[in-house]
């Protein structure tokens, strides 16, 4: 996924975008929410494009592109493949852009169908059948994952691009951060069905430290395909929640299918579900 | 309050030590030899190591690769280390400059048995682009010629143009009671030497089991396969020596990551003999 | 510990139990215990004897944690808690250098903790079997880690014998509990009006004098001996170590790897509770300007993806072969490796393991099916 990392030219900034599509713009603000370092990343980066923060808009080519959303109109495409070659690094930040987001539950559903139900004039709605991620459209060089991204993560491959480091960051399970900070499992002394064992870290476990479960908003861990007999082994969980839990099946897919329900791990392991019985009387 | 009663030397074995790049010599073009200087004038100065040992080699900000010392022990103030760039710590030392700074905790690990190989024969057995680890003991035997008996070379490549050290190769053929065989798993058409794997050239070289040492370095499975065709030559695997490698986030055997089996690759390792480790070399999942 | 200290004993009335308390405020000590925090026992500070979890014992089984309300009014009903022994002396996360740019190089600063001195109350046999064990790895090796030092020195350890086991208990069969006998520098066993108080130290036995102690009736002792010796015939779990290591490196490729593996979830959590797994990780935080970079020690796990990588490549890429590595070690290597096993039989693995898995039922299949086949 990373390119070669090249560094920057002693004396220039690199200059950095940031883009949207189909999202709310929380990881947008998480940018905005680095208070404390908002100051420095100003001396080491030139903030060329960034409407939601400011009115100054640069035309590329960029060094660095952060890209917000989801591709869900169809003039998204284009726009994508146009900041595709206006940039050196496009890095997709969220899980909308990286998974498709919450509104990738349209991927389950007849949007048409939908679009009749909900709105007066369904023909004033422009959009396409499904919400897919970045990566399903153009090449992408890094990810960082999150419903919202967390600002230290984005801050570090923003560091490691600067100094001319290939950005890295760890794809192992929520419950390993958690345990480190000492927190207590709210699975095995709560009972209640979290997904932080196969849901990638970089939050901070903040859901267990709230004594609540995680939904997953880190995307599947280990990446956005699990290769054979590799984690996440959402399977074995799944039968946990329903056996020892108690969820009846339509609550063990909509565990799974939530923020980043479309990517591969999760989505296979809703289809999983979906068969059996139960999910017709509940669904 | 409860005393633990074991010495512990007045270090912090964490510490990393800033290092000054000398030269910098590049041997391919993913490969790198740095000549690194020891800045403190102290810890300089009291640095030893034997062939084989390595160094935790540090990039500021990055982090720290495991790289074995190749240049010779008997001049401690300048250290030699061939690096491969294939990960990401490796990508930003490679690109490095003369002038620049490293770090270097170490010398670490267990090296080569250069004073046990006194008067014997060496078999060097070495395959695919890992073979800095035993240049160190090559060199070694040549500047101290007289100290040790015939050296036998084998070198082997997946395809020619996978060769290194090619003038080294050269260069090493030039001394006395020595033979320098390579051998290539494809052919070429500039490759004049052997076509095949390098465990076939076993039975072209003349060795005699029970004055022989062997000092192997490559994939694990090459070499579990070399010994069991130099066993049946009749060499006992206590003659026999690999180099192995492992991920190291410590170097002193504290962190975990390099166990091969019961072994720990950082302190009973890099060299290890052969009857220790044979049970595990080449074993996949482990 | 001073292995040359002479054991005493004496009786501590239930109503001066707090003067235990006092006497270590006294000598400057910070005193933990176990206490309730969300839901489960953790490690928390103890301001008076009320902090303690009375009227509470702990039900464990394999996944499962639950507590549950008593009558009782003893300070130590609940046998252990979320956490072992282990984050007070092997810190999930230590800052180990400060890296500071300089001119045309760089300095590095080792910042080592200087952390207060500290009483911990309520420390159980297996607690105490595998801090014995991470001394071993961090103190007792070719390099003493300085960092686990500090922690260590700093520690007053006041154990607590168990006369109850839980369903996931199995020290007996391990030879490290119910009963400490070394290790500690006082021992507790609680009794219904009294605490019978043993000296481990000469620094426990200085302490002891401010604790008005009350001599001990001989067949007192004998009592507390068969209630701790019922405790260990009450443990329903065992792992036979006769046959090990051996038998363990010989089931390389045995199928109950599959089939563990079908249950596993890889996510780290026997790891982190495992009172004597000790793998870390190294973070490289280097500030936006590059002139300063702060490496720090961090709790790893062989569960983790990056734990058998190198040259690009995972050597352990299945949940397959992490398991395997993880049990192979704890049970088998670790013999060869410290001379003891890496298991101390406090059953956290079982119980905090989001699918209940149980070591011992693992370990069981894997040498059973070689002795049938007579290997």
């Amino acid at each position: 996924m990373a390119r070669p990392a090249r560094s920057f030219r002693q004396g220039t900034k690199p200059r950095l975008a940031v883009m949207k599509f189909a999202s709310c713009d929380g990881c947008q603000l998480s940018i905005l929410n680095m208070e404390d370092e908002l100051l420095s990343l100003g001396t080491v980066l030139d903030i060329a494009y960034f409407p939601e923060a400011s009115s100054r808009r640069l035309a590329g080519p960029y060094d660095i592109t952060f890209v917000e959303g989801s591709i869900s109109m169809p003039e998204d495409v284009q726009r994508l493949a146009d900041i595709r070659q206006r940039t050196t690094w496009l890095i997709t930040i969220g899980a909308c852009a990286t998974a498709g987001g919450i509104q990738a539950l349209r991927n389950w559903a007849d949007a048409e169908e939908w679009k009749r139900a909900i709105y007066p004039h369904p023909d004033y709605i422009r959009s396409l059948s499904t919400s897919t991620p970045i990566s399903e459209h153009v090449k992408v060089d890094f990810e960082v994952w999150g419903c919202p991204i967390d600002k230290r993560q984005l801050l570090r491959v923003l560091t490691d691009i600067i100094g001319g480091v290939r950005p890295r960051l760890p794809h192992h399970s929520v419950c390993l951060e958690c345990k480190r900070q000492r927190q207590v499992c709210v699975l095995v002394a709560k009972g209640e069905p979290c997904l932080g064992p196969v849901t990638q870290t970089g939050c901070g476990a903040i859901c267990p430290g709230m004594a609540r479960a995680c939904y997953g908003c880190f995307g599947p861990a280990e990446g956005p395909v699990a290769a054979p007999g590799a984690p996440p082994n959402t399977h074995a969980l799944a039968q946990q929640f329903h056996r020892s839990l108690g969820l009846i099946p339509v609550e063990v897919i909509r565990r799974f299918r939530g923020i980043n329900g479309y990517l591969q791990p999760f989505r296979e392991e809703s289809h999983a579900w979906e068969s059996t019985e139960d999910t017709h009387n509940q669904g | 309050m409860n005393m633990e009663s074991a010495i512990s030397p007045p270090m912090n074995p964490f510490v990393i030590h800033p290092a000054v790049i000398k030269e910098k010599r590049q041997e391919a073009p993913e490969i790198v030899t740095f000549r690194l200087q020891l800045e403190d004038p102290a810890i300089r100065k009291q640095f030893r190591f034997e062939p084989g040992q390595f160094n935790m080699v540090y990039a500021f900000g990055v982090g720290e690769v495991a790289i074995s010392i190749v240049s010779d022990p008997d001049h401690p103030r300048e250290l030699d280390h061939t690096i491969r760039i294939v990960g990401r710590t490796t990508d930003v030392i490679g690109r490095m400059q003369p002038g620049d700074r490293l770090g270097i905790r170490g010398p670490f690990g267990k090296g080569w048995p250069m004073e046990e190989a006194k008067g014997s024969d060496i078999l060097i057995v070495t395959g695919g682009l890992g073979c800095a680890p035993v240049v160190g003991a090559i060199e070694y035997i040549f500047r101290r010629r007289e100290n040790y008996g015939m050296m036998n070379i084998l070198h082997g490549v997946k395809a020619p143009h996978d060769l290194l050290y090619r003038e080294r190769f050269d260069a090493w053929r030039a001394h006395p009671r020595t033979h320098v065989w390579l051998t290539s798993d494809e052919p070429g058409k500039t490759w004049h030497y052997h076509v095949g794997v390098v465990t076939e050239l076993f039975d072209r070289v003349q060795f005699d089991p029970n004055h022989t040492f062997v000092m192997m370095c490559g994939p694990e499975i090459m070499m579990r396969v070399a010994s069991h065709l130099l066993s049946q030559r009749g060499l006992t695997p206590d003659r026999m020596y690999v180099s192995l490698e492992r991920h190291m986030a410590c170097g002193i055997g504290l962190c975990g990551h390099c166990q091969l089996g019961p072994y720990f690759i950082c302190k009973d390792g890099p060299v290890m003999r052969l009857d220790r480790i044979l049970p595990w070399l080449g074993k996949s999942g482990i | 510990m001073n292995p040359s200290h002479t054991a005493s004993w004496g009786i501590l009335n239930r109503r001066d139990f707090p003067r235990l308390l006092d006497a270590l405020r006294t000598q400057g000590y910070r005193i933990i215990g176990p206490t309730l925090q969300d839901g489960a026992v953790k490690w928390g500070d103890i301001a008076t004897v009320d902090d303690f979890p009375v009227g509470w014992r702990d039900h464990q089984s394999p996944g499962h944690y639950r507590l549950e309300r008593t009558e009782s009014f003893r300070y130590f009903d609940i046998v252990h808690g979320a956490e072992s022994f282990k984050p007070l002396t092997f810190a999930p996360r230590e800052t180990l250098l400060v890296l500071e740019r300089t001119h045309k190089t760089f300095v590095a600063t080792p910042i080592l903790p200087d952390p207060e001195p500290l009483a911990v109350l309520g420390v159980r046999a297996c607690d105490l079997a595998g801090l014995a064990i991470q001394d071993r790895i961090f103190l007792h090796g070719p390099y003493a880690d300085p960092y686990y030092r500090a922690r260590r020195d700093r520690l007053f350890i006041i154990a607590v014998q168990c006369t109850r086991a839980l369903d996931t208990c199995f020290c007996a069969s391990m030879g490290t509990g119910p009963q400490a006998t070394a290790g500690f520098d006082l021992a507790l066993i609680e009794g219904d009006a009294d605490f019978v108080v043993q000296t481990g130290s000469e620094e426990g036995a200085r302490l002891a004098q401010h604790l008005s102690l009350h001599p001990v009736p001989p067949e007192r002792l004998r009592q507390e001996e068969i209630r701790m010796a019922a405790c260990a015939a009450s443990q329903t779990r065992s792992i036979d170590q006769s046959a090990l290591p051996r038998a363990l490196y010989d089931a390389h490729d045995h199928e109950r790897w599959d089939d563990v593996a079908r249950r596993c979830l890889a996510c780290t959590n026997c790891t982190m509770v495992c009172p004597t797994c000790f793998c870390h990780g190294v973070e490289e935080q280097p500030d936006l300007m590059w002139t300063r970079s702060e490496r720090a020690r961090v709790w790893d796990s062989c569960f983790t993806p990056d734990h058998g990588y190198i040259h690009g490549k995972n050597l352990r890429p299945t949940i397959k072969d992490r398991y395997r590595m993880w049990l192979t070690h704890k049970l088998a290597a670790w013999i060869d490796q410290f001379g003891m096993s890496g298991c101390v039989g406090c059953g956290r693995c079982l119980t905090w393991c989001p699918v209940g898995i149980d070591l011992t039922e693992e370990i069981k299949e894997l040498i059973r099916s070689r002795q049938a086949s007579g290997s």
